[in-house]
């Protein structure tokens, strides 16, 4: 008699069912695209000893190991487990955290996107939620990880702060600029336009005299969708300065999202449905400190 | 602010990012430390970019001034050997 499968147990432990009767293709969890060789290695082994010696990259950073048949399953998970890798999963939970190189690499980075992402991981990597939901970190607003396609993006900035005594007065941050908040007065002193800057941080990165300074800061984008419909997050909170704010701001995202979702609804839907005044609100507290 | 004087001169407003970058660096390598370069960008992504990744290399910018015809002058001191 056949075994009875529990698909959407396997669904959510990364296995995903292919065309091909018993056969599924198996998610990995990859924090941040980041694998070691020693992770790399374990995944080789599996793809040449159980499936059909390839991969498939994922659109968000993640591997899959096609052509896993169904008696295998365990085994597989054990020979992972030995390398360090973790399955994925599927389905509607907090999905893969993605990131860009970040500032431990990208000479454009503001933010440490690779401890960023394993911090969200740990914090909601799998939760159960009404449907899918998912997180993306990108360093600075050249935003190679494309931070608005997800429910919640993180984009990297930096909090600037201008010390007139060290200015050399060479002009190259206001070339730099690329928002227009820079420029100066006939003396050739530099006057920022608050209103303009979008905390990109490149006055920071160009400044070679230590006039400019700045500390990592976070721009938060809420509700973005990529998939049957096209939807990009809004950032509706202003620069958020620590990571304790940022923190709270995606637990009262997610606390939203889990507390007002239909069954299946994305959580733009579920913006769209109820408006966003709410949820601003509920956000906006947890920017200012409450819980 | 006085008037900075060059020791040498290359003009990049031919070439393109990162290009411009490079040959700047390359001028750079032959010149001995303190000496002072100005390097004529376009404006820009060369404006923009050149400097920092200039001042990345660890070489200590002095003036990016606009010579008003769409391109800019960039006065960089050579730092290390």
């Amino acid at each position: 008699m056949a075994k009875a499968v529990n698909y959407a147990a396997l669904k959510k432990g990364g296995f995903m069912r292919q065309k091909q009767k018993g056969y599924f293709s198996l998610r990995l969890q990859v924090t941040g695209g980041n694998l070691t060789a020693e992770n790399i290695k374990a995944v080789a082994d599996v793809a040449q000893r159980y499936g059909k010696g390839y991969v498939h990259m994922t659109s968000r950073q993640g591997i899959e190991i096609p052509f896993i048949f169904i008696d295998d399953i365990d085994e597989v998970k054990e020979k992972l487990a030995e390398g360090g890798v973790k399955p994925g999963v599927c389905g509607p939970r907090v999905r893969t955290v993605t990131a860009c190189q970040g500032s431990q690499v990208c000479p454009s980075g503001c933010i440490d996107t690779t401890i960023l992402a394993q911090e969200l991981s740990e914090r909601y990597f799998g939760r159960e939620l009404p449907h899918k939901f998912k997180f993306g970190v990108t360093g600075c607003v050249n935003n190679c990880l494309k931070a608005e396609e997800n429910d919640f993006g993180v984009k990297g900035a930096m909090k600037v702060s201008f010390d007139d005594s060290k200015c050399i007065h060479c002009k190259v941050c206001v070339k730099a600029c690329r928002a227009g908040a820079l420029s100066l007065d006939e003396n050739r002193n530099v006057i920022k336009n608050d209103a303009l800057c979008n905390h990109c941080g490149r006055c920071v990165k160009s400044c070679s005299s230590g006039a400019w300074s700045g500390t990592p800061a976070y721009l938060a984008s809420f509700g973005g969708l990529f998939g049957n419909s096209i939807y990009k997050g809004e950032q509706l909170l202003p620069l958020i300065e620590d990571r304790d704010t940022l923190f709270r701001v995606a637990d009262a995202t997610i606390a939203f999202f889990a507390a007002n979702a239909n069954p299946g609804e994305r959580f733009r839907a579920t913006l769209q449905r109820l408006g966003e005044e709410e949820f601003r609100k509920a956000i906006q507290e947890a920017y200012n400190g409450g819980n | 602010m006085a008037e900075i004087k060059a020791d040498e001169t290359v003009d990049v407003t031919h070439l393109v990012c990162p290009n411009t970058f490079v040959k700047a660096k390359v001028v750079l390598d032959e010149l001995d430390e303190g000496q002072i370069l100005a390097v004529r960008l376009n404006d820009g992504e060369p404006a923009q970019n050149v400097p920092r990744s200039l001042k990345e290399e660890g070489h200590q910018i002095l003036s990016l001034d606009e010579n008003g015809d769409g391109t800019y002058t960039l006065y960089v001191k050579k730092v290390g050997d």
